[in-house]
């Protein structure tokens, strides 16, 4: 959109082809990232949201069919070898998984791994390499960092090994940061320390995050922009005060309404969506979730909604959203 | 939908005590190379609570809190190493092995995961009849109605999923086979540990939704195991707070929500991630720092003095009994929280 767009994705598609299926992981998403900005993506699992965040980080298998446009600092990477793709990754982007355990090799003390992920990108000995990973421990506030740097993975806790992860992420100064789900395997307290110091780093050296999750109100409580994804389709787009000020998808609307929440009575039912998400594997005419939608209308199945934007900076795809007569 | 047999009618949650755990004290001896004892992990440390029939009791805390340990040494599942616990007036601690089956009937777990909770080589009917054919209640013909009835009550039809295995289902339908698997002998009491925790939002509300239609339908007791206190809200009469093997805090769900004794209550409460933020950005102030300390090497004293704002020379000397305040509640701190009246503190501290 603007020229100051750190990431630009527009319609990327990804399919995956196995034995004679056809799976529609990603089907036509487009969003932007702007310098310093926090980007939530949100959905249920098998949504796609993991799977572009692979095609952004350029870690999908070959198995995988691109198509579309990602473009960092307006360069293109759909179609670039793995060789610029190792180089892009770690200096541009980097990535905090979910299971921090297997992120980190069980068999190498963190140190050496910081400093390995350091030298592969940055030109310094080791020597150097060890100072900084040093302070990269203590960026990521890892008490006793120096005494650290030779524990194994094993010697820390699940709080902890995530720090070295973000540690490791950090290395290069990359300018967007993705966590996917990278709190989600810890306790609520851990969490909440891991998302602060996440913030905190983005607002110290100015990187980019985009958090992947299925917690809409992790996202509620960290992100600028959240971005609702449902059956490889964004649906809902807006900056999260307008998203919660008012939902439009009914989609969006039935995943808040799920989340229990701390300021309901005991004992309420929730309000529930039946059925499941669609099979990936057919693109079926209509809304995607129109089999679910409780406010579903026979146009609904036979024609797709576009992701359009209909109030300022709030996108919705819905021929029939809500809100329209009522309040939320 | 068919009615159960013998399904009694809802127990108010005022009813008589089912179970009463008391001063129950779980350990692991942990072993080094060779066998040699590398240390004892106190698990669960002195713990002790009812549970009124009808009624359900939340857990919470973080993971190494022994929360999942103590539901195990309810079920005896290893039995805990001290303490009672008494179920509809026996010790389950001293009963023999064999006289532990019958007991068994009226007490059930549903686990995290359902598919490792699942053979999966059985079939979903096969699945849920076991415990049936491992009491030996009924005929075959009987034993098939009621798989098909309580498949019925968990929103499973009979026909359609009886035959599949469980790597043909869902997360969310496995885990109501896994309920069906529990509620078929018409247990008294439920003991489920992180039961939604492997779903996805919309499928745990609906498996959540369950857990209440079947409580008041048959009058279930639930022991409710969960890290996520909002979680926990939704389901429970009582709820009790746990850190490092020891009991913080118990009491009527709304009380302790509203008004939190335990620092570490308040601490937990502070972490959850506010669905509708004020202002897109939430203050890092209220969240505490730290990690838990291990439990091989319990602190002095309270346990949570480590990472506690308003710990003090005493909380290190002393080891703060649980106590009585008001009529229900209980908490073992030294310096508990001040009661809030004023609604507007009260307001901001819940968002």
């Amino acid at each position: 959109m603007t020229a100051a767009a750190l990431l630009e994705v527009s319609d990327l598609c990804v399919r995956f082809r196995s034995r004679g299926n056809v799976v529609n992981a990603v089907q036509g998403i487009s969003f932007t990232v702007e310098p310093g900005q926090t980007v939530a993506i949100i959905g249920e699992s098998g949504s796609g949201k993991t799977v572009s965040a692979y095609a952004i980080m350029g870690l999908l298998p070959r198995t995988a069919h691109v198509s579309g446009s990602i473009s960092f600092k307006g360069v293109q990477l759909v179609g670039r070898s793995e060789k610029d793709l190792r180089d892009h990754r770690g200096r541009n982007v980097a990535m905090v998984f979910q299971d921090p355990e297997r992120s980190l090799n069980p068999t190498m003390r963190i140190g050496a791994q910081i400093s390995e992920a350091i030298r592969c990108h940055l030109p310094l000995d080791r020597n150097d390499a060890h100072e900084r990973a040093v302070e990269l421990l203590r960026l990521v506030r890892l008490p006793a960092p120096e005494r650290r740097f030779y524990e194994y993975p094993h010697q820390l806790s699940g709080g902890m090994r995530q720090r070295v992860v973000i540690a490791i992420a950090l290395a290069c100064e990359p300018r967007l940061l993705i966590a996917d789900e990278a709190t989600t395997a810890l306790d609520v307290t851990t969490q909440a320390q891991i998302m602060d110091l996440l913030l905190d780093l983005q607002r110290q050296l100015g990187t980019a995050l985009v958090m992947i999750s299925h917690d809409l109100a992790l996202a509620a409580s960290y992100a600028e922009e959240v971005l609702v994804m449902y059956a490889g389709r964004v649906v809902e787009r807006a900056r999260t005060r307008d998203l919660f000020g008012s939902v439009r998808m009914p989609y969006t609307r039935a995943l808040l309404g799920a989340i229990p929440r701390i300021e309901l009575e005991p004992h309420v039912l929730l309000p529930v969506v039946g059925g499941r998400p669609p099979d990936l594997s057919a693109i079926m005419p209509g809304c995607s979730f129109a089999p679910r939608c409780p406010d579903v209308q026979q146009d609904c199945r036979h024609h797709t909604p576009a992701l359009e934007e209909h109030d300022s900076g709030h996108w919705w795809a819905c021929w029939h959203p809500c809100g329209e007569e009522t309040g939320p | 939908m068919r009615q159960a047999t013998g399904a009694g009618p809802a127990a108010a949650p005022s009813g008589g005590i089912l179970l009463e755990v008391r001063h129950l004290v779980q350990e692991f001896v942990l072993r080094d190379h060779g066998g040699v004892r590398g240390g004892v992990l106190q698990a669960v440390f002195d713990v002790s609570f009812e549970l009124r029939a009808g009624e359900t009791l939340g857990i919470v805390g973080e993971t190494g809190s022994g929360k999942s340990t103590l539901a195990r040494s309810v079920i005896q599942a290893p039995p805990p190493k001290h303490g009672e616990v008494i179920f509809e007036g026996t010790d389950l601690v001293r009963l023999r092995r064999r006289a532990m089956k019958p007991v068994r009937r009226h007490m059930q777990m549903v686990f995290q995961d359902p598919f490792r909770s699942l053979d999966p080589r059985w079939t979903v009917a096969g699945i849920v009849a076991e415990p049936l054919i491992a009491h030996g209640v009924g005929s075959r013909s009987e034993r098939r109605e009621r798989v098909n009835s309580f498949l019925d009550r968990v929103g499973l039809d009979p026909a359609g999923y009886g035959k599949r295995h469980p790597r043909e289902l869902s997360g969310g339908q496995a885990q109501r086979v896994a309920i069906a698997r529990a509620l078929v002998l018409e247990p008294k009491l439920i003991i489920c540990d992180e039961p939604v925790s492997s779903l996805d939002v919309l499928v745990q509300a609906q498996v959540l939704n369950l857990f209440e239609t079947l409580r008041s339908e048959m009058g279930l007791s639930y022991l409710f195991i969960a890290h996520d206190l909002a979680l926990v809200k939704q389901v429970s009469d009582r709820v009790a707070v746990m850190y490092l093997g020891k009991l913080c805090e118990i009491g009527p769900v709304r009380d302790i929500y509203r008004e939190p004794l335990h620092p570490y209550t308040l601490a937990l409460l502070n972490s959850i991630p506010d669905p509708s933020p004020p202002e897109g950005k939430r203050d890092t102030a209220r969240v505490i720092s730290g990690e838990p300390p291990s439990p091989l090497d319990p602190p002095s004293g309270c346990r949570f003095r480590t990472r506690c704002p308003r710990a003090a020379d005493r909380c290190a000397a002393e080891v703060p009994e649980l106590r009585t305040l008001g009529d229900l509640r209980q908490v073992a701190c030294h310096f508990p929280l001040p009661a809030r009246n004023d609604k507007r503190a009260e307001r901001e501290f819940v968002l």
